[in-house]
């Protein structure tokens, strides 16, 4: 499986982010995506899962049926968490799970490899922005897609929630897998490719 | 294709009865409006029971649009949506289970509301019974239109106000039907089930057309 952009532009508000932006991951590649704040990091995320259509070009996963949208494919987690702090840890997992089509690990398990087991009944209103992000990454357990669309995904983990991400984003990878991250910390994940954004445009 | 709709349904049901002010607020604001009517009416019991249909009607119409703005926006705010856009389900079936989840939540307590507030207004039972089976067919019609305002409203940070008057002139359709059909009910020249049963169409085809035009507002607005 491949994730292909072809001469992609954004606009946003009027302003060019970028333009003519080409791309291409392989399976078990990660893409990092950098840039100054404001560069479209994040709308380039958008873009691809389709939450944003692109001023022009293309973008296309290979290896799936032709002329199929990327979204349902992909998993989006962007500077928002998706949780709601009404509702338990497990929840909103659990919600997550049937809401994707599930068919990945119970939420047991993918609360426990993030190291949120003891917290499954507890209130995410309680839990601080590093939990949340946790809770936020075990969606990617619960429902297997090949393709993670990741924003700035270890903001608010200590050291340790790093490590245990990117252990996931390892294993991810290693079953062929694709991961597009924008960042500003650096990755501690081998074969990374880089797009830098937000130098006069192209990339 | 049911369960993650099944999903989506409990989960708002949840969300508003634990968070609060789901279901009482709009309550509540029925109650505030049913009871100041006799205030401002004046101690006249024949007038009151003569007006009684109108004003649980209009009680309940101006309740329903209370907290309409929230049903997307809430979840446009933290992520959810996102998430929803990419689920394997159509939007417009999510739309739909959030509208009922919000029907459930909102409409229904009013419906159970309304016999009790009859009381208050001096109406006779038989009439208590037609206006709840007129609320209760014609809510569900105002929660579906607002569906559609609530779709706007997520590209209108704090457009809640703005929701209500975008709403409120489609909804008076089943204002004149459902209090039509309590005039008839009470002995009026309108026969009962007439305007009863276009009060229920309504409902159908707000149903119907509710979630589509929601989800296509959602599509198109969202940036």
């Amino acid at each position: 499986m491949r994730l292909i952009a072809e001469k992609l532009t954004c606009v946003r508000g009027g302003r060019t982010l970028f333009r003519n932006l080409q791309f291409e991951v392989a399976a078990g590649r990660v893409l990092a995506i950098t840039g100054p704040n404001g560069a479209g990091k994040s709308s380039l995320l958008r873009l691809i899962a389709g939450l944003l259509r692109p001023a022009s070009g293309r973008i296309a996963l290979e290896g799936g049926e032709p002329g199929q949208p990327v979204g349902p494919f992909a998993h989006f987690i962007g500077h928002l968490d998706a949780t709601k702090g009404a509702l338990r840890a497990s929840e909103n997992l659990e919600f997550m799970q049937v809401l994707l089509g599930g068919g990945g690990q119970t939420t047991g398990e993918a609360l426990a490899a993030l190291g949120l087991d003891g917290l499954a009944d507890v209130p995410v209103r309680m839990f601080s922005a590093g939990q949340r992000r946790r809770l936020a990454l075990a969606r990617l357990l619960v429902a297997p897609r090949p393709l993670w669309l990741l924003d700035e995904p270890t903001t608010a983990l200590d050291a340790e929630g790093q490590e245990t991400f990117a252990a996931l984003a390892a294993k991810h990878l290693a079953g062929g897998g694709l991961i597009v991250a924008a960042t500003h910390a650096p990755l501690k994940i081998p074969s990374v490719q880089e797009i830098r954004l937000g130098t006069g445009g192209a990339a | 294709m049911i369960a993650p709709l099944r999903a989506v349904f409990l989960r708002d049901l949840r969300i508003a009865f634990r968070v609060g002010g789901g279901a009482g607020i709009g309550v509540v604001f029925f109650l505030a409006l049913v009871t100041v009517i006799p205030f401002a009416v004046g101690p006249d019991l024949p007038l009151l029971a003569r007006i009684g249909p109108a004003v649980l009607w209009i009680g309940a119409l101006l309740a329903s649009l209370l907290g309409l703005d929230r049903i997307f926006s809430a979840d446009h705010e933290d992520g959810s949506l996102d998430v929803m856009l990419l689920a394997p389900a159509p939007l417009e079936l999510i739309a739909a289970a959030k509208g009922a989840a919000h029907w459930v939540a909102t409409g229904l307590p009013l419906v159970i509301a309304a016999p009790l507030l009859g009381l208050l207004l001096g109406l006779e039972p038989a009439l208590l019974g037609a206006i709840t089976l007129t609320l209760l067919l014609g809510t569900p019609a105002l929660t579906f239109l607002g569906l559609v305002g609530a779709a706007l409203a997520v590209a209108l940070p704090r457009g809640g106000l703005l929701v209500a008057v975008l709403i409120l002139p489609l909804t008076i359709p089943v204002l004149i039907f459902g209090v039509a059909a309590t005039v008839g009910a009470a002995g009026g020249p309108v026969p009962f089930d007439m305007p009863l049963r276009l009060v229920g169409a309504l409902s159908l085809v707000t149903f119907v057309i509710g979630p589509v035009a929601a989800a296509a507002a959602i599509r198109n607005i969202r940036d």
